[in-house]
């Protein structure tokens, strides 16, 4: 690859690049995300390299079609996606097998496979274009729409959708005050957690004296139920280095670094190929593109703790110390990494960068509410039909992503809550549904905006389990060092805990209210200063929950084990063994023709004999708050010479 | 672990004391856990005090100061999985294998450990078998697919 010295040099490599693209040639884009491979795209792939060999397409000097591994488009429930250009059609769900017909029909007769298309579950109608798909047709895909159209490993494939033409205009164009006026105006907020604008951060970087300063990208993903910024980075890792290098140009940072967590490698891998791929062109290195702008970027990967994510715990475990989270002020813009300004953003709020530089702040502000700006990938997830990343503009409904992108809740179950923010979120009750979705109303509710998980949840699920879920979490993951995080934690976790076990006392929903404040105003990072969001936020709008499993000992959705009992209806048992057979603590008596009884004293309520009775029969009960019907007489199990 | 596999890693990161976590986790990555001999030979090239590298070994949860099992089992107790029923697989496995998280069975075979998100909250709950990811986990769908291993 040639080194480029300048914008001019540079367009001339992209026109290169499309002059040897021809936008007719079919090209199989196949995602090989994370989800995907785990769904089998991998063998996917292989079959349709064989298949286009052997159907006559793969001559070694003219390969008729291409294929591109791509990075995740998000719609991971109906993975492995492809989706065949120039057509642009959308198959979903497809096996290897489907291979063979792919290539004969769609690539070779130009035939649409009916049966690999999206079917809309209510009205039966067929999407061919991925664009018509239901799923994406309702968001507004700015970033992560790209992942399907490049191979993440390619930095030929950024150049030809235009990548890097953010960086040129900053640089040729524009002084770095410039720069930083455009990304002030645009009013970004940090996809990271608190939403604070980025541009006042880049200009308290930009002012702190000094003459090495650095800029780093936050990638350590650490909500559990989150992987927008994994398929960001996955999926289009030079979009984010892109916007890395902007930002060092308006903030006068020269050295940057990507805090990557450990349980991400193939994110390590694609934005370490990026980083070589950039070098290599002159995008990174010395006199970048002939401006006289310095910068190179290292990439650190993360060792396993939640607290990293934290601004100032990342600082450290960048210097190679434990993560402990210190005091700000001062501020990482004042004094941060080796205790030079660093300006630390998230994964997302760099990939903003490029779009903002190429469209303008006024297209930017043009989407979004009054006070959030722009789009937001959120993964919803949970009890939820269309499962994935979704992309929406800020300001949409919670109904609308839920229902509209999302499909729904499954299995014609009721919904019951939409958790945001992670560990440091809340709770939102159905009332809340039509509540737009931005930085400022999610916290009016009592939850927050986070990194963009959400999940969702219905009649199953517990809310004070939930709750436990997370303190438990939070318990694991508190550094240790300062007490009010550490013991308050600890304290609200026991009492949950007791609660979900049936131990749970008149008053104790009150001290865990008490012990939430003083969590919360006397830790020293905002990991304990929101621990209790999600404490609250279930006691505010499910405090019923509570009381019922304090007063009724009942746990009404069947999920704290201790609160609940299986039970075999033997007028609904056909003796169909398999439960019997699959109880892995042989708690279930009976036998052929013998109606099936669960000894209670044995039991654990592992819940295999509720899940394995084929739905026909139903004959398994869960119960709560009552007790457990009486074995019917031995003599009466009997159920030869009955026709069932 | 050999002496001269881990001065490697240690030079290619140009015996930089800063890196230590990266020469750790390299570490680990080629040897699956981390000696006493190992993190003795980075503390003395390094130069950092034992007490230091002990402290960021207990601090971060990736490293193993134990041997692995010849299977290492992950399952995913991110929230997605969570509401989706991830503790009562976790249970059922545990009980399969007769070990806890974190630990590793008498014969070797398998070590159980769980982790937040794995990014397939589609397919939850998820257990992650040597890298291989297995989706809709129920209890009994566990078994079946533990039986596999050997
Ligand atoms: C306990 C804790 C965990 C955090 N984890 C993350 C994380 O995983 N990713 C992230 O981008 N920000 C995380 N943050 C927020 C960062 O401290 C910081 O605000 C953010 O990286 C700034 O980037 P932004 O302004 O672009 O959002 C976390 C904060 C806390 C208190
Ligand atoms: S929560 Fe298990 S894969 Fe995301």
């Amino acid at each position: 690859m040639p080194r480029i010295k300048s914008p001019a040099e540079l367009e001339e490599f992209r026109k290169g690049i499309l002059s040897k693209r021809d936008p007719q040639k079919p090209c199989i884009a196949v995602c090989t995300g994370t989800g995907c491979i785990a769904l089998g795209a991998a063998e996917v792939v292989a079959a349709l390299r064989e298949e286009i060999k052997k159907q006559g397409l793969g001559a070694e000097v003219d390969v008729k079609v291409d294929i591109r591994e791509t990075g995740c488009p998000g719609f991971c429930e109906q993975g492995p996606v492809i989706v065949i250009y120039p057509e642009e059609i959308c198959y979903l769900q497809v096996k290897p097998d489907d291979a063979k017909e792919i290539i004969a029909e769609t690539i070779l007769a130009k035939k649409v496979i009916d049966r690999l298309l999206y079917v809309d579950p209510v009205s039966k109608e067929k999407s061919i274009r991925e664009s018509d798909v239901p799923f994406y047709k309702n968001q507004t895909r700015l970033l992560i729409g790209n992942n399907i159209k490049l191979d993440p490993k390619s930095i030929e494939d950024y150049l030809a959708v235009g990548g890097y033409t953010a960086l040129v205009k900053a640089l040729a164009g524009m002084k770095p005050e410039q720069v930083l006026d455009v990304v002030k105006d645009s009013n970004i907020r940090g996809r990271g957690g608190a939403g604070f604008p980025a541009g006042k951060k880049w200009e308290f970087a930009r002012n702190s004296p000094g003459d090495t300063k650095y800029v780093v990208v936050n990638a350590d993903e650490g909500d559990p139920g989150a992987f927008m910024d994994r398929a960001l980075l996955e999926g289009n890792p030079h979009a984010v280095l892109e916007g890395l290098l902007i930002g060092a140009y308006a903030i006068g940072a020269h050295e940057g670094f990507l805090y990557v967590r450990q349980e991400y490698p193939l994110a390590v891998d694609n934005v370490t190929i990026a980083i070589r791929a950039a070098e290599d062109l002159g995008l990174l290195g010395k006199n970048i593109l002939g401006s006289g702008f310095d910068f190179s970027v290292k990439v650190h990967r993360g060792a396993g703790a939640f607290v990293c994510g934290e601004e100032t715990a990342l600082l450290r475990s960048l210097e190679g110390k434990p993560g402990e989270p210190v005091a700000r002020p001062p501020y990482p813009a004042v004094k941060g990494l080796w205790n030079k300004p660093t300006n630390i953003n998230n994964v997302e709020t760099w990939a903003n960068i490029p779009l903002i530089i190429n469209k303008g702040s006024k297209f930017f502000t043009s989407i979004g509410t009054e006070k959030s700006k722009g789009t937001k990938i959120f993964s919803l997830v949970g009890k939820v039909k269309n499962t994935g990343l979704v992309e929406v503009p800020m300001g949409i409904t919670l109904r609308d992503i839920i229902y509209k992108v999302g499909g729904g809740i499954p299995g014609e179950k009721k919904f019951k809550a939409v958790q945001t923010g992670g560990p440091s979120g809340g709770c939102i009750p159905e009332e809340y549904l039509d509540m737009s979705v931005d930085f400022d109303e999610l916290a009016k509710v009592g939850a927050i905006m986070g990194s963009g998980g959400m999940i969702v949840m219905d009649e199953d699920t517990c809310m004070v389990d939930v709750a436990r879920y997370f303190l438990n979490f939070l318990s694991d993951e508190s550094c240790g060092k300062c007490t009010p995080c550490r013991e308050g934690i600890r304290q609200m976790l026991k009492i949950l805990t007791n609660i979900s076990q049936g131990k749970g006392k008149e008053g104790d929903v009150e001290l865990l209210e008490t012990l939430a404040e003083t969590t919360r105003d006397a830790s020293l990072c905002a990991l304990g200063g929101s621990a209790p969001n999600p404490v609250l936020s279930t006691i505010r709008y499910f405090k019923d929950e509570y009381d019922a499993h304090i007063k009724d000992k009942k746990c009404p959705a069947f999920v704290c084990k201790e609160l609940i009992s299986f039970y075999i209806d033997p007028d609904k048992c056909s003796a169909c063994m398999i439960c019997l057979r699959k109880c892995p603590v042989d708690a279930i008596i009976g036998g052929k023709k013998q109606i099936h009884v669960i000894d209670q004293e044995k039991c654990t309520n592992c819940g295999t004999c509720f899940e394995v009775c084929p739905s026909r029969f139903g004959a398994v009960r869960r119960l709560s708050g009552e007790p457990v019907p009486a074995p019917i007489p031995e003599e009466a199990r009997n159920l030869a010479g009955e026709s069932k | 672990m050999e002496n001269d596999q881990i001065d490697k890693i240690i030079e290619k990161h140009q015996s930089d004391a800063s890196s230590l976590i990266q020469i750790l986790l390299e570490i680990q990555r080629e040897n699956r856990w981390l000696p006493k001999d190992a993190i003795e030979r980075v503390g003395e090239r390094l130069e950092v005090p034992l007490s230091r590298i002990q402290h960021i070994v207990t601090f971060y949860k990736a490293f193993n100061l134990l041997p692995k099992g010849r299977h290492e089992i992950h399952i995913c107790t991110g929230t997605a999985c969570h509401v989706r029923g991830a503790p009562r697989l976790l249970d059922s496995v545990q009980d399969l294998t007769g070990i806890k998280p974190g630990e590793t069975d008498m014969d070797m075979k398998f070590s159980l450990e769980t982790v937040g998100c794995v990014g397939c909250c589609a397919l939850g709950p998820v257990m992650v078998i040597d890298g291989k990811y297995h989706g809709k986990m129920g209890p009994s769908k566990s078994e079946d697919v533990l039986k596999n291993y050997e």
